[in-house]
């Protein structure tokens, strides 16, 4: 047996002073498998020792939540006897490594988190981040991540039905994959982690365990080098055929009474799954090593604690419901060994060939854990830009519009999601390229509503803006498409915590998040914390994504953001300032790449919010698009493209100049489509609610025109959309 | 009028299936593949999905599993057997109809709408749809049909080609060829018409909100037909 020493602690991953609080907690020197679980429980991933601290601020009750964050998944009440389950999930260190194998894995993990509650899958959701298109490593990157998740996905038979992909240099060493699920439970039938009772059978199912992943959660909590290939043996391998099997098992058993405590083995495999369900239930637990599954021979105990093999759960059961379980998972064709039980020792015993291979007490591990208060600085808000007029004179509308529309963070996706299957299951709504993804609660009337979305652009700007806006999206896509934002998960993807301008970027990014969900009463209930997202110094930009759900309460009320009719009227609800500053117009045009995000208004936001929803609950209005990326003129160029419908935009009234009108950010806007004769109803309601809103033109023809200044037909426009991804994955 | 569907470990559209067979009037049950007997049916139907995973060959393990002899007796002796995408390779594979699906022709995962054009209106597949062209979804990664040329030009001459990808208008040309498919190739039938293997999902296509309505026709006219 390999002897501990201060050396192999820190080559675990542990700190020299972490290393000698374990050496006196315990009073005495670790040995290697008790080392390689401390490392698993304390590494930043399990214990969130830099982030723990801050994420008490995030907001996380509502009338809704039924469990917030600190359970595999949050809980939300969305009337009748149902509830959806759901949550995000980072998978970025080793989808960089191996893109196809950590993206799978990334989405099976989710997955298992979200049916470990008792809910089955209903939806899928991603937001993947890659380096610049002209990085080396970024097409195949993309491509693996893609495959990977759609290989995942479409074979367990979960849609995959909205998503996000950006491209930013400053992911060109660290991408970042973050998959999310929805799953649907009755809201009586939930099942938790929390442990319940002594001499209950501790009970290990799935697949069998191997070398995979060993050490997966402590690599996640690195920084990478140079020598990131030689990590590819840390990075799991999935099989989602096992996990179709696991799910349908873990369902069957489900329906049944015999479970006191369910999870699953996600990072840091059997290690942090036993010790949460003891460490929640007050408890102790004991295993028999030698009874685990192994697929490979000679397995030592620090490799069946480490492994992060794929597809596995472990459950406490009622005592004597054993072979009913058993013959599930029998029928399953899967893996089923009793390896312990629960004691009341409050420590986690570990034997193996009948010798105590490890004792520590479960405290130790988890409330013991260490917790940082690390140092951060404040950013400050960046001067405005005052862009002369010099600097427009020679553009023009269409050739700006043609040019935002081949960017890649703008174009068209369809090459990606038609790779998902979105459409198994048979409810999905609305697919993946509008405001959000819709299913409908099966056999019901109700529908559920998803998007995931991020900015690092403004969150690197200014993060407390950034944080607050990445929510105000989040709702306003569920508004566009008539849902109640209900709740948010989210996956804060940062660089190195131990830098004080990263653990700055966190901490307002947090604070800002908690801002805005507070005032908008749209609370977090599940999330997951990334750092250490830096290669030889260099950081992501902070990049919180956050996934958002909302209810329909009648599907058939459901909006889309394809134009309806000709001789129908648009209005841009929220007011135009023409904020330029952090846009996409002022990157690729100006070549401006500083000043302050759009500033965020939470009153007017949630206003804006309501009324469009009251609006659609009168039936007052035919399409809802937000105005994000782009601003007006890409918003509306997008509903014509997925409609083929023109727009004569009318002169507007303001004081900026048109490129500031139409390309400028502002937030907490949306475009409306109205009827002719619903317009005074509607024009009366938003001035009652005082409710700023411009007359922004007409349905017509097959062009966009603005008097001399723009005349663009739809086809042309939509070429330019639906070429750049496409092209860029042929050559 | 009776269905059953068979679920296999990795069947993923059973369920969509069973929704769809019941609303239109089905008295639909589900087989588990380890039975060895198949309760009276009218129609047996083969889901999709990724039957043992589909490791192997797509269908292959499917093919050779313990209910499969059931349906195979039940094919042959006349009985109505439907296979749509994973349910069309296994019936490949069990030999009761020709040919084989390989891996799509741009190597990607495919799910989107399609057309598909009626072929042979002599079954009770599509005799009494209206409609020469129908909109379906495919969503598969192993659809690209293909048989020898003995095969195709039996297949040809005994009216099996049930339906072909197409645009809207019924062109059937390569552009509008989603996956390399021989001939753009959908679905066909065995000699006697009684077996149709087809990639596209009628079962997603069977109400207004969701991506058509095509599939209604697919089925309603199936329980009328039989």
């Amino acid at each position: 047996m390999v002897e501990v020493n201060e050396k192999i602690a820190i080559e675990h991953g542990l700190k020299s002073d972490e290393y000698k609080k374990i050496c006196d907690l315990l009073k005495r020197t670790p040995n290697i498998t008790e080392l390689g679980v401390f490392s698993a429980m304390w590494n930043e991933h399990c214990s969130y020792k830099s982030s723990r601290k801050h994420l008490k601020k995030l907001h996380t009750k509502g009338e809704q939540v039924i469990q917030g964050p600190g359970e595999n998944a949050g809980v939300v009440d969305i009337d009748d006897d149902d509830a959806i389950v759901f949550k995000i999930e980072s998978h970025n260190h080793p989808s960089f490594i191996e893109p196809y194998q950590g993206a799978a894995t990334g989405v099976g993990g989710i997955m298992r988190d979200v049916f470990t509650m008792g809910a089955r899958p209903i939806a899928n959701l991603n937001s993947i981040h890659f380096g610049s298109p002209n990085h080396e490593k970024t097409r195949n990157l993309l491509r693996g991540v893609v495959k990977g998740i759609g290989g995942y996905g479409n074979c367990i038979g979960v849609p995959t039905i909205a998503g996000q992909t950006c491209f930013d240099e400053s992911y060109n060493g660290n991408i970042l994959v973050n998959a999310m699920t929805l799953g649907l439970v009755n809201k009586n039938k939930i099942f938790y982690s929390k442990a319940a009772g002594i001499n209950k059978p501790v009970i290990y199912v799935g697949s069998k365990t191997g070398r995979d992943g060993i050490h997966g959660a402590s690599m996640a909590s690195a920084i990478f080098d140079d020598k990131i290939e030689e990590k590819k043996p840390t990075v799991q391998v999935g099989d989602p055929f096992t996990e179709k099997l696991l799910l349908e098992a873990c369902l069957e058993l489900m329906a049944g009474k015999s479970i006191i405590s369910i999870q699953d083995m996600g990072a840091a495999g059997l290690t942090s799954s036993s010790i949460e369900m003891a460490s929640k239930g007050d408890l102790g637990i004991e295993i028999d090593l030698t009874k685990v599954p192994c697929r490979e021979e000679n397995m030592t105990p620090y490799e069946i604690m480490l492994s992060e093999s794929q597809e596995r759960m472990l459950i406490v059961l009622e005592e004597g419901k054993e072979n009913e379980a058993k013959k599930i998972f029998d029928k399953w064709n899967l893996d089923f060994a009793v390896i312990g039980k629960t004691t009341d020792s409050k420590n986690i015993e570990l034997f193996f060939k009948n010798e105590k291979v490890a004792k520590i007490p479960i405290d130790f591990l988890a409330e013991n854990a260490p917790m940082y208060d690390r140092k951060w600085i404040k950013a400050k808000l960046p001067k405005e830009n005052k862009f002369s007029k010099d600097r427009f004179k020679s553009l023009k509308l269409g050739d700006c519009l043609k040019k935002i529309l081949i960017d890649p963070n703008i174009a068209d996706k369809e090459w990606i999601w038609n790779q998902y299957d979105h459409t198994v299951m048979g409810d999905t709504i609305q697919k993946p390229g509008g405001n959000a993804g819709v299913v409908r609660v099966h056999g019901t009337n109700k529908a559920v509503a998803a998007s995931i979305d991020s900015s690092a652009t403004y969150c690197h700007a200014h993060p407390l803006t950034g944080g607050k806006q990445v929510v105000c999206e989040s709702w306003r896509n569920m508004i566009s498409v008539g849902a109640k934002p209900i709740a948010i998960t989210n996956c804060l993807n940062f660089g190195n915590p131990e830098k004080e301008k990263n653990m700055g970027e966190f901490v307002e990014c947090v604070e800002g998040i908690a801002e805005a969900s507070k005032y908008l009463n749209y609370p977090v209930v599940s999330g997951n914390v990334s750092f250490y997202n830096e290669t030889k110094d260099k950081g992501i930009k902070p990049t919180p994504s956050i996934g958002g759900v909302g209810l329909l309460s009648d599907y058939k009320k459901m909006m889309t953001m394809e134009l309806k009719n000709e001789g129908n009227y648009l209005f841009v609800v929220g007011k135009t300032e023409g904020h330029l500053d952090q846009s996409i117009f002022a990157r690729n045009i100006l070549s401006e790449f500083n000043g302050p995000p759009p500033e965020i208004n939470l009153f007017n936001e949630k206003q804006n919010g309501m009324t469009i929803l009251n609006l659609k609950n009168k039936n007052l209005i035919e399409t809802c698009h937000d105005v994000s990326l782009g601003g007006i003129l890409t918003a509306i160029s997008k509903m014509s493209i997925k409609s083929g419908k023109g727009i004569k935009l009318f002169p507007f009234e303001s004081l900026v100049n048109k490129f500031e009108y139409f390309f400028g950010e502002d937030q907490g806007r949306y475009i409306i489509e109205i009827k002719p004769e619903n317009l005074e109803n509607v024009k009366n309601m938003l001035k009652k609610d005082s409710i700023h809103f411009d007359k922004l033109g007409l349905v017509e023809s097959d062009e966009i025109t603005y008097g001399n200044d723009l005349k663009i037909p739809i086809e042309q426009i939509k070429l330019d959309y639906k070429k750049w991804l496409k092209e860029y994955m042929v050559n | 009028m009776k269905s059953s569907v068979i679920i296999f470990p990795g069947s993923n559209c059973d369920r969509d299936m069973d929704v769809a067979l019941k609303k239109f009037g089905f008295k639909n049950q589900m087989v588990w593949h380890n039975d060895s007997n198949i309760p009276k049916s009218d129609l047996i139907v083969l889901p999709g999905g990724f039957s043992y995973g589909d490791y192997l060959r797509c269908g292959s393990i499917a093919g050779k599993s313990k209910i499969i002899k059931s349906v195979i007796d039940f094919a042959n002796s006349g009985g109505l057997v439907l296979g749509i995408c994973n349910g069309f390779q296994i019936l490949t594979e069990t030999g009761l109809l020709p040919g084989i699906l390989q891996q799509n022709k741009y190597l990607n995962f495919i799910c989107k709408n399609v057309f598909v054009k009626i072929k042979n209106k002599e079954n009770k597949y599509f005799k009494k749809i209206k409609k020469e062209v129908l909109e379906l979804h495919i969503a598969h990664n192993e659809g690209n049909y293909f048989c020898s040329n003995d095969e195709l030009k039996s297949i040809e001459d005994n009216g099996q080609i049930a339906v072909t990808y197409c645009d809207h208008k019924g062109n059937e040309d390569e552009k509008n060829n989603p996956n390399g498919a021989l001939k753009n190739i959908a679905g066909i039938f065995n000699k006697d018409k009684n077996i149709l293997g087809m990639m596209p999902h009628p079962e997603r296509m069977i109400d207004p909100f969701l991506s058509g309505e095509d599939g209604s026709l697919f089925f309603s006219n199936l329980i009328e037909s039989l």
